[in-house]
């Protein structure tokens, strides 16, 4: 318990710190907006359409015992 | 020291990322228009319609949304043809969406409606998306509650009810210019009719109908990441994708579920995804091929066996016309190999009976526009 209690003071102080805006500085974002350019192109989603999404999510959900954490909605039954 | 180190940087990036959170602005989904044939043939079943999704945007602040999904079901499954008789049904299933812009952040709620002979299903979901440290970590919180009503064949009325209560935590986070991760969980909990008033659990060689416990409680654990990989000067960009997901809830069941994604632009306008996706389950604790004791509770419910599928997966997608900052019109068209098997579900006669498996394919064809 000794150990980690520097630690959750250093924490403490840095989390004020942040949202307080005061000596100590927090850490900056060092990825720039102007540096995103790769990250937004389409070639980087998971699927370029919505809808198959939901197929997708549908199939595994009604034949396999785990479901969730997807990023899909899902309803209804449509079972078997 | 090294840890006193870590932990200021952490303690620095949350502190960071407070500090940055009202410098910036959330986007609305783009407006964009779907239409989908899909098909699922696989195990006897065989199951297809149409789809469509419309969002437009307003007043810079709001989006609309619609959806309207159809399931055509012709089931001619193992457990179906063994217990009962072929059965035709068709689902339909409708959302309602909208979704607003308070300063930073991006609020949806949304409302679904599915109905087919004997379920209806009704949802409403509550999902906040927040932009913190400069826009380089997105934080998620949502909420759905369900309403499900369970009807059978034959008999008038509705034989159940059942309750679903969602909740959902994700983070992604901007790695370097090229690499973002995430990190999503959600908790699900049930209660109600949670069984099938058409399966069979099959008890010292009988059959009798199947009985579940009317809670359940699941948490799934999922994160990924994401990246770039073109090599610099290459004009076609690629991306890799890995994923990984751990569920586990009080019936008992593990599941693990591997995804790796490889996409890459092939020429102007075309798109390649592929995927290859591996999951494994153990079975639940009151399953049972053909169980050899009196439970309370029994089901031979294969969804709930020890199983595993495989499956590579792949989409083409061409922009048919596109006018920069006005509007893009793209066709996509998608297959899914699955390949599932059983170790704890057998057919055939008792005393030579084998482990269930079979194939399935999984297609879609889609025309989008952005606009």
């Amino acid at each position: 318990m000794r150990r980690f209690r520097p630690l959750a003071i250093v924490a403490a102080a840095c989390v004020l710190a942040g949202a307080s805006g005061c000596a100590i500085k927090p850490i900056e974002p060092w990825v720039k907006p102007y540096e995103r350019e790769r990250l937004a192109d389409p070639v980087m989603k998971t699927s370029l359409n919505e809808l198959p999404g939901r197929q997708r999510d549908h199939v595994y959900t009604v034949r396999e015992g785990s479901r969730g954490a997807t990023g899909v909605q899902g309803g209804g039954c449509g079972c078997n | 020291m090294a840890a006193i180190k870590n932990a200021a940087k952490v303690a620095g990036l949350v502190g960071g990322a407070i500090a940055a959170s009202s410098v910036q602005a959330v986007d609305l989904p783009e407006d964009r228009a779907e239409t989908m044939y899909h098909l699922y043939d696989g195990g006897g079943v065989i199951a297809q319609g149409p789809a469509v999704l419309v969002r437009k945007s307003m007043l810079d602040r709001v989006a609309l949304s619609g959806s309207w999904y159809v399931d055509a079901v012709s089931n001619a499954s193992i457990d179906v043809v063994t217990t009962a008789s072929k059965f035709k049904e068709t689902r339909n299933q409708g959302e309602l969406g909208l979704d607003y812009v308070v300063r930073d952040s991006l609020i949806h709620v949304g409302g679904s409606k599915s109905v087919e002979p004997d379920y209806q299903a009704s949802t409403l979901s509550v999902d906040l998306t927040q932009d913190v440290f400069g826009g380089m970590t997105t934080v998620l919180l949502g909420y759905s509650h369900a309403d499900d009503k369970v009807g059978e064949h034959g008999t008038p009325g509705w034989v159940g009810t059942a309750h679903h209560w969602q909740y959902r935590l994700g983070v992604t986070q901007i790695l370097t210019p090229r690499w973002t991760a995430s990190a999503n969980l959600e908790s699900i909990a049930d209660d109600g009719y949670l069984k099938s008033p058409y399966r069979l659990a099959r008890v010292f060689g009988s059959y009798i109908h199947e009985n579940a416990p009317t809670t359940r409680e699941s948490k799934a654990l999922k994160l990924s990441a994401t990246g770039d990989i073109t090599p610099e000067g290459a004009n076609n960009r690629r991306s890799l994708r890995a994923d990984y997901r751990y569920y586990w809830d009080t019936w008992g069941i593990h599941g693990h579920t591997l995804e790796l994604g490889y996409n890459r632009n092939l020429a102007p306008g075309w798109l390649l995804e592929t995927s290859v996706r591996y999951y494994r389950q153990n079975h639940a604790l009151f399953y049972s091929d053909n169980a050899s004791t009196q439970m309370l509770y029994v089901s031979r419910n294969r969804e709930l066996s020890t199983m595993h599928d495989f499956g590579p997966g792949a989409t083409v997608s061409y922009t048919l016309r596109s006018v920069p900052g006005r509007y893009d019109i793209k066709l996509s068209a998608s297959y899914q190999f699955i390949d599932f098997h059983y170790a704890d579900y057998t057919v055939g006669p008792v005393g030579s009976a084998k482990p269930y498996s079979y194939h399935a394919s999984v297609l879609n064809t889609v025309l989008s526009a952005t606009f």
